[in-house]
């Protein structure tokens, strides 16, 4: 994890949204709030998605990133779609996580930041999703507690054949792991 | 090569279809089969580098995709799949690289590194798309052996198939899968939450917010009058049926319903058995309301 200061974030969250195709359509929000209005988890967060580009604007992103916020985007792109501006708001929330996730600026509570990052582990050692593994690895990390409380779930799905327990692999690991390290470098 | 045949795609199953979501996968084969679709399955595909992953390593999981379309085009045929997470990913990574040079340079770099290249050369199709618009009308009603004649179905499009490009259908009003269903004799009923977000993984993440959304969208297709719903996700699959009974708990209200993969109804109404859809593997049972509505 780098170390940056609060000020310095404005900056760096631009120059990455403009690197997104459209990126710089974020500039004509005219904070009308349809993004908030259309967003199913809106009410669940301490910034709506029209405040944080109103945040944004006032050099507050700290304080959006750090709280219950950006992890409770479900990525189901209704914002985006219904922008006036244009403005893809669900890449938007993706490159404000990934900025809390680089410079340690996050909510320390998100369970969902967590899911993310045993997801990437898991994927990136295998090349597939395993989500028999996923879920322990996830439940380990967070809340083992509240992982037994899936055991019924999981005993359904497993009588069900719909729990694996054989991890798949792919069979050009080597290459996906030289790829995903040029990858690194270019990101 | 293989020369491009009208029926004939690669096919990408994902990682859900082969695990939690298997009966996907073995409807969606199936009802090509007897389509006289051939789907063939794309060798050591990898993670399409779904949400979860893109949240915080984008251009990785631009690679992760990408390396998916790479070894596609190999093949020269577009790539198929039923899973509306993975379409999202496969086809986003495919239009960014066709428009963002910088990205595209980036990308085949990292294919490059790991002895592999893409070139654009193929498209991202999801099922619905090809069965709707390749095949069409006439061709599944000429299939159809036993029609569902008034099963009211609500038809539960989520998120990842129409939005956000809207180039299978249109991202608020989406019909695609509606049609579908009265080609079997189904009536799709008016659904108010049909392209409501199931909130996806959050139902792991945050299971208040994930239980709120799905009690939302089970009531409203109570409300609706449906027999069941029908779905062309995984993720949606598992989050509508596999919390019912708490949902029900919460909200105080029935909220027991069939969630079927469109695939199964698809499949039954073309003359497949029940166990050549998974049927049995759907956690809420829904052959008694096939067999009160099928003729």
């Amino acid at each position: 994890m780098q170390a940056v200061a609060a000020a310095e974030l404005k900056q760096i969250f631009l120059n990455d949204i403009y690197a997104i195709p459209d990126g710089e359509r974020i500039n004509q929000c005219q904070q009308c709030g349809t993004c908030s209005s259309s967003c199913p988890t809106a009410a669940r967060m301490d910034f709506s998605p029209r405040e944080i580009i109103a945040a944004l604007r006032a050099g507050l992103l700290d304080r959006v990133l750090e709280s219950n916020t950006v992890w409770m985007c479900s990525s189901c792109y209704s914002c985006t779609v219904r922008c006036p501006a244009g403005i893809k708001f669900t890449d938007v929330m993706y490159e404000l996580k990934r900025l809390g996730s680089r410079y340690g600026y996050i909510n320390r509570k998100s369970t969902t930041a967590q899911m993310a990052r045993v997801f990437v582990k898991t994927v990136d050692r295998t090349g597939r999703s395993n989500e028999g593994e996923l879920m322990f690895r996830y439940f380990m990390a967070t809340n083992p507690l509240k992982g037994l409380g899936k055991l019924g779930l999981s005993l359904k799905l497993l009588l069900k054949n719909r729990l694996p327990l054989r991890t798949h692999r792919i069979k050009q690991r080597e290459s996906l792991k030289k790829m995903i390290a040029e990858a690194e470098k270019g990101a | 090569m293989i020369a491009p045949s009208k029926n004939t795609y690669t096919y990408y199953p994902g990682c859900s279809q082969s695990a939690t979501n298997k009966a996907y996968d073995i409807s969606c084969r199936n009802v090509a089969r007897v389509l006289g679709i051939e789907l063939l399955e794309l060798d050591d595909w990898n993670c399409c580098g779904a949400t979860a992953y893109t949240a915080i390593r984008e251009h990785r999981s631009f690679v992760l995709s990408a390396r998916n379309l790479a070894l596609a085009e190999k093949q020269g045929r577009d790539l198929v799949t039923a899973c509306a997470g993975c379409y999202l990913s496969l086809h986003k990574a495919n239009k960014y690289f066709g428009e963002d040079p910088k990205l595209r340079g980036n990308i085949r770099r990292a294919l490059q590194a790991g002895g592999e290249d893409y070139n654009g050369g193929i498209k991202v199709r999801h099922i619905l798309d090809v069965l709707v618009n390749d095949l069409g009308e006439e061709v599944i009603s000429q299939h159809v052996v036993r029609k569902f004649e008034g099963l009211k179905v609500a038809p539960y499009y989520g998120c990842q198939i129409t939005r956000p490009f809207g180039d299978i259908d249109d991202p608020e009003f989406p019909d695609v899968m509606g049609r579908m269903m009265r080609w079997v004799g189904a009536v799709p009923v008016d659904f108010a939450m049909m392209t409501k977000c199931c909130g996806g993984m959050l139902m792991i993440t945050q299971p208040e917010v994930g239980q709120e959304l799905v009690g939302e969208i089970l009531r409203q297709a109570k409300l609706s009058g449906a027999d069941c719903i029908s779905t062309a996700c995984p993720l949606c699959q598992i989050n509508l049926e596999a919390y019912q009974r708490k949902v029900s708990r919460q909200l105080a209200a029935d909220c027991s319903i069939p969630v079927l993969y469109f695939t199964q109804l698809l499949g039954l109404a073309l003359g497949l058995e029940p166990e050549q859809v998974a049927l049995g593997d759907n956690l809420t049972p829904a052959e008694a309301i096939l067999a009160a509505r099928s003729e």
